[in-house]
């Protein structure tokens, strides 16, 4: 088989400076969504395994829910479905950083309770028997280890939040994906802005993987 | 002298106890783990508690320091009341506050250096200055034979140096009793000499202690009292003379024939 195509670099680098326009979109819906994600982690996955379970359902009932339905669906939801509760019209960069909020922060929440209870019993009863209160035991003791082995699944979680933002093309935020569609309307040029899209999206990743190694080799110590 | 209810070491004895268990029992399902246990241990004294495993000891000091909840009854420790089914309150952390506690498998904290194990209840607990704090745990770590690592961390040290940290940790706190749960059972062999060693010292001190152990030459050495556990039960009790050369429970018997034979 003779392959009858011509990768053009020309077209590729002429593109960038338009798809480099979505970048802080994505870096935004990313980032934001995740940072937002990370505090509702914390709060359900310790709810999830708080001693009542008047903490504990809420907690499991919101996991379920964001776990067990696509991101896709979630932000289309948000943007499309909920305007009509509230009355008024949400902004498409908002609906991104929330849907990423809430289904980041669902996966987070396991995460956390995993990293929690991954923590031997004997920790948290030598910082008790020494007359620390529960709150300190967990300050000082539980969640620092906790945060440590909780790195590499935070790590997963992100880059899979990152390449989750592409999808958020169809309700028009302008991220990469969209400026490159946008582009490639005008071009016709998909095998190369779409080649380059992709390479966008693994200088992030690899960005994150590469802060975050460096992050725990430099945390672990005991 | 009823071997069930006696609570001091001899009649003449008046000092008030600062542990004192009234009819503790306690069941994990339905397992009876503690039966009516009576207990009083005073000031100065160092009590051992022996007995095969799963008879209830390490249950048994777990909750003078309220790491184990019990069913009914009473303690109090240093005049305050821990009460059954986690209704103690306020006098739970005044109790663990004035009660140290070394573990069978050390629970240092991996994360923080040693001085940093040894000084964060001072600091957060006490309201110690960082000076302060750390002068103390200089002290201590010196008196337990490990001052040269106070920078290091945990997994840096040998099982028998991170136990006399954890002993120099809950000595830090100042506390007015000790308890040891199996302080050396997972220990290499070669490194159980130099724990016991910090322990004899500090009994020399005046430290009470109860102490849950399987090394009975320690216990006949250093204990003024010695409690033996069976199924939940204070079986028998007395001074380690009595008790390891002329037990009188037949219980006792076999447990000893047992684990003194080899």
């Amino acid at each position: 088989m003779e392959l009858n195509f011509q990768f053009d670099w020309q077209a590729a680098i002429a593109s960038l400076p338009y798809l480099l326009k979505g970048l802080p979109y994505t870096l935004l819906i990313s980032f934001g969504g995740l940072a937002i994600g990370f505090v509702i982690g914390l709060v359900f996955g310790l709810m999830r395994i708080a001693p009542s379970r008047w903490l504990r359902l809420p907690a499991v009932f919101y996991i379920e829910v964001f776990r067990g339905t696509p991101v896709l669906v979630q932000v289309l939801f948000i943007f499309y479905g909920l305007p009509t509760v509230l009355g008024g019209p949400i902004n498409a960069l908002t609906a991104g950083i929330a849907a990423i909020a809430l289904n980041a922060g669902a996966y987070i929440s396991e995460i956390v309770r995993g990293g929690v209870q991954s923590i031997e019993r004997g920790q948290r009863e030598a910082g008790l028997s020494l007359g620390l209160s529960s709150t300190q035991t967990f300050q000082y003791i539980v969640w620092p280890q906790a945060l440590r082995r909780m790195i590499p699944a935070l790590g997963n979680q992100g880059i899979v939040s990152i390449k989750d933002t592409s999808l958020f093309s169809v309700i028009g935020v302008g991220e990469l994906v969209r400026q490159g569609q946008v582009y490639i309307a005008n071009t016709f040029t998909a095998l190369e802005v779409y080649f380059m899209i992709a390479l966008l999206y693994l200088v992030i990743t690899l960005s994150l993987s590469m802060a975050l190694s460096l992050l725990e080799r430099k945390g672990l110590v005991g | 002298m009823n071997d069930n209810t006696a609570t001091t070491l001899s009649p003449d004895d008046d000092r008030q106890p600062i542990v004192r268990l009234d009819r503790v029992n306690k069941h994990f399902g339905d397992l009876h783990v503690m039966q009516d246990i009576d207990l009083s241990v005073v000031p100065g004294e160092v009590v051992v508690i022996i007995g095969a495993s799963g008879s209830g000891k390490s249950t048994l000091i777990r909750c003078v320091n309220g790491l184990e909840p019990f069913q009914s009854g009473r303690i109090e420790v240093d005049g305050k009341t821990l009460l059954p089914n986690g209704a103690s309150g306020q006098s739970l952390r005044a109790v663990r506050t004035e009660v140290g506690m070394v573990f069978q498998q050390f629970n240092l904290f991996p994360h923080l250096s040693i001085r940093d194990n040894v000084t964060l209840a001072p600091r957060k607990v006490r309201g110690w200055s960082r000076q302060q704090a750390n002068a103390t745990a200089e002290r201590l770590l010196q008196r337990v034979g490990i001052a040269d690592q106070a920078d290091k961390y945990p997994s840096q040290l040998s099982g028998g140096q991170q136990q006399r940290v954890a002993l120099a940790r809950a000595l830090a706190m100042e506390p007015r009793l000790m308890l040891f749960d199996e302080p050396t059972s997972a220990l290499d062999p070669e490194m159980i000499g130099e724990v016991l060693d910090a322990m004899r010292e500090l009994a020399k001190d005046g430290m009470t202690m109860m102490i849950v152990t399987h090394e009975m030459g320690f216990a006949r050495e250093v204990a003024d009292r010695v409690v033996f556990v069976h199924g939940g039960q204070i079986i028998e009790q007395g001074p380690p003379n009595q008790l390891f050369d002329h037990p009188r429970h037949e219980r006792t018997q076999s447990f000893l024939s047992r684990v003194l034979k080899h």
